[in-house]
């Protein structure tokens, strides 16, 4: 059979003749076109790529992809990618989670995969909601929010993805909204490279059960006002005018205006996503205004693998046992005639 | 909590164990044995002794001639001798344990007090290197137990104590823990102190605390004891070793993998009594093993689905409550059809139940602890050594017929040793994997075999291949989502028969004593030893028309049954627990089938099993 090679790869590649059948306007539609674009950019082999999900309408995910994959059970994706991965450290692996699936019934896995820093992608669509079951709160909902299971409004306060991630020693944090494919692809190709486990929230608008819960900050009108739009190295700055950004006020994030006050551009902080220390990544994840995206955590440690293979080559080089014939017979043995 | 203890100890049905306390002449051992086999003596047992204490009245601590034992060989049967083989050595120094290492067999149990193993001790031993560390006894279960410390930790808030008291009751923690070790109450013990130190109650209550101390600390580490099995038949000539139920187990899989050509995945979550898969499993990297411990028993399943679709041996290990964890997990392997062998060594139940002690009551949660229609094979080892070749067989099972295998063994198997006939992989069956190597036109994953039903196994990183697998039903053909009412049921008749057709690929049933007659004993899995030495014996006694069918296959049964049981007029299951396999039997077999259960946490005794046979055939 003929092999196309990496380069030649278009998002075409990467689809499959499955009718996708998310509800049309939901932006799992946007998130599915941009992964298809960023891996013919990332240059890896069509039967190298794995998508591992769990349960929900953003699991049916890989059931999309021309690549191969699996359709797992609620919340375990984490778990199942994670011996896919160490099966076979050579491929490239996704996790495919939505927030009741990472966060809700598979929050265990969440959390150690990422402490553990196996080297793969997560991309969790964050709506706020349970989509597939119709429309009951999850663990991102906000507090008040009237959902089937909250009538009168949820009492649950939410988890923040990030912060209970970064909490969860994740190395690799991005985030960004489920109406940007040019930067989300972007992002998509930067979580492929990172070494470790990287972890992208997209704020996914669920157009029947939560329609328009980010629009406050995604809407084309206000999204350059109310979003601060990170890159590693450069001012964090934003605004329609580009003269908004943040400074460090005691120990809080504060919103300054370029040419007020005396303020000027080297005032402003830089973002610095490979620091290890992550303080000043949970205070941006943590921030309301402006509501940040981008890659805000990229900080590069050792690998889960990486460890493995080395204590694997120490011991393949040093044990006396090739094969089992050599362990069987080790020791006491004795002969029956 | 002692008096609660006590139903417990009276059900005792140990059949004979011999156990040697050893130690300083101050260590108190002749006052532990004592205490001991009295213990035993009273809740009755036959009891046979053999004190050897050094003729000088205080020999210098810590030599070699300075060492004092008390052996005790107690049983529920007739005990003669003091017994020839130490089942367990309890030593508190090094030159106990260097004096009396001869007597005690490989595969069998050590407990030191790990505190007395200091530089000095060790000299005056005359141990160049320390004995616990320099992989010497690796023979051995050696449970290292700071006894000394922990005594002191037990006595620190009693007054009138002086450092010699307190030193000198780390007996009673020794004590503590054979107690809960054999199911002995402490209670003779304590009546005991109570009357020796009428005048000194803070004796009485150093006494008691410390070997509660011990009896707790036993509880706790969750102690199992070490049975060991003698072979029944003469034994088939060839090169032996002696082997531990869950280590055979663990090598089984080693096995498999190196004859299959795949490398081993383990996802595991620490339980007992499954723990030393795990543990046995770790040390073999220059095997390539990948053990991989998880954060709970469903990502030790999932982790091993993962590495199965990416193409190694998968296997996961657990007990009881960790298979009912693992249920769903299991479904998804058997809805994608992906080689997978689960190892339920069985303990006692429900819930967190006994976790040391042996039950056979996880069957029908094998065959049916899954939603909808979901069958797998279920497959079960019956002696320590066999753990090898059932293990070894589940991994072929599941790789050739590409399906979940869960493979039951329980507590008492698991950490019972018995003399294993050594095999070399060259000489197991071969093991020939579905995997298909490159892309095929017109390929569609669930392609099957057409004798064996089970479908191609392809993994990632071939082209061409590249499909997608979930729990959702899949199209009989394409392998695609389908919702179509005919096919789910078609799927769910594959599904059943490719596990059915598994019959023509295990061995038939073959009775042993009489094949024909007026009573067929029938066991599957761990009772194989009290079945067989209990048949054996009536047979010797002339009782002919008696025989002994054990199941190692449950799911499939084997396809000889009926032929087997037309030729019996009464059946007689015995279980380790409320009748699960005669149920299954019923279901597949219209015949009347009698049942003897136990459900104690405990193995058949050889009297009652004679006794109920006797009964039914006279």
């Amino acid at each position: 059979m003929e092999t196309v090679t990496a380069n030649n790869y278009t998002y075409k590649d990467f689809a499959n003749d499955q009718e996708v059948r998310w509800c049309p306007g939901c932006d799992d539609y946007v998130i599915l076109r941009s992964v298809q674009k960023a891996l013919p950019e990332i240059g890896v082999k069509k039967e190298d790529v794995v998508f591992i999900s769990g349960i929900g309408c953003s699991s049916r995910f890989p059931y999309y992809m021309g690549t191969y994959g699996m359709h797992g059970i609620h919340g375990r994706a984490p778990a199942i990618a994670s011996g896919v991965k160490l099966a076979n450290p050579n491929l490239s692996v996704w996790v495919i989670t939505g927030d009741g699936d990472s966060m809700a019934i598979g929050g265990n896995h969440f959390i150690h995969v990422l402490r553990r820093n196996i080297n793969l992608n997560i991309i969790l669509f964050n709506n706020e909601i349970y989509g597939l079951t119709k429309g009951q709160f999850s663990p991102t909902s906000l507090v008040g929010q009237k959902t089937k299971s909250s009538p009168f409004g949820n009492t649950q306060p939410p988890f923040s993805p990030g912060e209970l991630a970064i909490g969860a020693q994740a190395r690799f944090f991005a985030r960004i909204g489920g109406n940007a494919p040019k930067e989300m692809t972007d992002i998509f190709i930067e979580a492929e490279k990172f070494k470790g486990t990287s972890l992208v929230e997209v704020l996914q608008n669920c157009v029947i059960f939560n329609d328009g819960c980010y629009v406050k900050y995604t809407d084309k009108a206000v999204r350059e006002d109310k979003q601060l739009y990170l890159e590693h190295g450069k001012p964090m700055i934003f605004g329609k005018e580009r003269n908004k950004g943040l400074v460090l006020n005691k120990l809080k994030l504060e919103v300054v205006t370029i040419g007020e006050n005396g303020v000027t551009e080297e005032d402003i902080l830089v973002h610095d996503a490979k620091e290890k220390d992550p303080t000043m990544h949970q205070m941006l994840v943590r921030l309301e205004y402006p509501l940040v995206t981008g890659i805000i955590r990229s900080f590069d440690d050792v690998t889960l693998e990486e460890r493995e293979d080395a204590l694997t080559a120490q011991i393949k080089s040093k044990s006396k046992f090739k094969q089992t014939d050599d362990l069987f017979f080790s020791g006491e043995t004795y002969e029956v005639k | 909590m002692i008096a609660a203890e006590k139903s417990r100890s009276q059900a005792e049905a140990l059949e004979a164990v011999v156990i040697r306390f050893v130690g300083d002449s101050g260590d108190g051992m002749q006052l532990t044995g004592t205490q001991f086999s009295d213990t035993s003596a009273m809740f009755g047992n036959d009891v046979a002794t053999f004190p050897n204490y050094p003729s000088e009245i205080r020999a210098p601590q810590g030599s070699l001639y300075g060492v004092s034992g008390f052996q005790v060989h107690i049983g529920s049967v007739e005990i003669s001798t003091p017994g020839d083989n130490v089942d367990l050595l309890v030593a508190m120094n090094p030159a106990g344990l260097k004096t009396n290492l001869y007597a005690v067999k490989p595969g069998q149990t050590i407990i030191v007090d790990a505190d007395s193993f200091s530089k000095k001790n060790l000299e005056k031993a005359q141990y160049l290197t320390n004995p616990l560390e320099d992989g010497s006894l690796s023979n051995y279960r050696v449970i290292q137990v700071p006894m000394s410390s922990l005594t002191k930790e037990a006595l620190k808030n009693i007054e009138g104590l002086d450092q010699k008291m307190i030193t000198r009751s780390k007996n009673m923690f020794a004590l503590g823990m054979v107690y809960w070790l054999y199911s002995r109450s402490p209670e003779h013990t304590i009546e005991f102190f109570n009357k020796k130190f009428k005048t000194k109650p803070h004796l009485i209550e150093a006494n008691t605390k410390v070997l509660n101390a011990g009896y707790f600390y036993a509880e706790t580490i969750e102690l199992i004891p070490n049975s060991y099995s003698v072979s029944p038949a003469k034994m088939q000539s060839g090169t032996y070793r002696i082997i531990m139920g869950n280590t055979a187990t663990a090598w089984g899989f080693l096995a498999a993998a190196e004859k299959s050509g795949l490398e081993l995945f383990l996802g595991s979550y620490p339980i007992t009594p499954a723990t030393d898969i795990l543990h046995e499993l770790v040390k073999h990297k220059h095997f390539g093993v990948k053990a991989f411990q998880a954060e709970d028993e469903i990502a030790g399943i999932t982790s091993a689905i993962g590495a199965s679709f990416a193409g190694d041996l998968a296997i996961t290990t657990t007990s009881g409550p960790g298979l009912a964890l693992k249920g769903e997990a299991l479904g998804l392997a058997m809805m994608i059809e992906l080689p997978l062998v689960v190892v339920n060594v069985q303990r006692g139940g429900p819930s967190t139940g006994l976790p040391t002690k042996t039950e056979q009551s996880d069957l029908l949660q094998a065959m049916y602890g899954r939603n909808g229609e979901s069958p797998v094979i279920v497959i079960a080892a019956s002696t320590p050594a066999n753990c090898f070749i059932y293990a070894y067989q589940a991994a072929k099972l599941a790789l050739e017929h590409m399906t979940p295998v869960v493979l039951l063994t329980d507590g008492y198997i698991a950490n019972g040793s018995a003399p294993w006939r050594i095999r070399k992989v060259e000489d197991l069956p071969e093991i020939k994997t579905r995997l298909v190597k490159e892309g095929k036109e017109n390929w569609h994953p669930y392609n099957r075999d057409e004798i064996t039903l089970a479908r191609d196994w392809a993994v990632p990183g071939v082209p061409g291949l590249e499909h997608r697998v979930g729990g959702l039903e899949k199209d009989a053909k394409s392998g695609n989502v389908s919702h179509v009412p005919e096919n789910h049921e078609t799927m769910t008749q594959i599904r059943a028969e490719k596990v059915k057709r598994v019959q023509s690929f295990i061995p038939e049933l073959i009775p042993e004593f009489a094949s024909e007659g007026d009573l067929l004993i029938v066991g599957w899995g761990g009772t194989y030893g009290s079945l067989h030495t209990a048949a054996k014996q009536l047979y010797d006694e002339g009782v002919r028309n008696i025989g002994f069918a054990h199941f190692n296959y449950i799911n499939p049964l084997p396809r000889n049954t009926e032929e087997v049981l037309k030729k019996f007029k009464k059946f007689i299951v015995c279980e380790l627990n409320n009748g699960q396999f005669a149920n299954i039997l019923r279901m597949n077999f219209n015949r009347e089938f009698l049942q003897f259960n136990k459900i104690q946490g405990l193995p058949f005794a050889n009297s009652e099993l004679i006794e109920k046979f006797k009964q039914i055939v006279e």
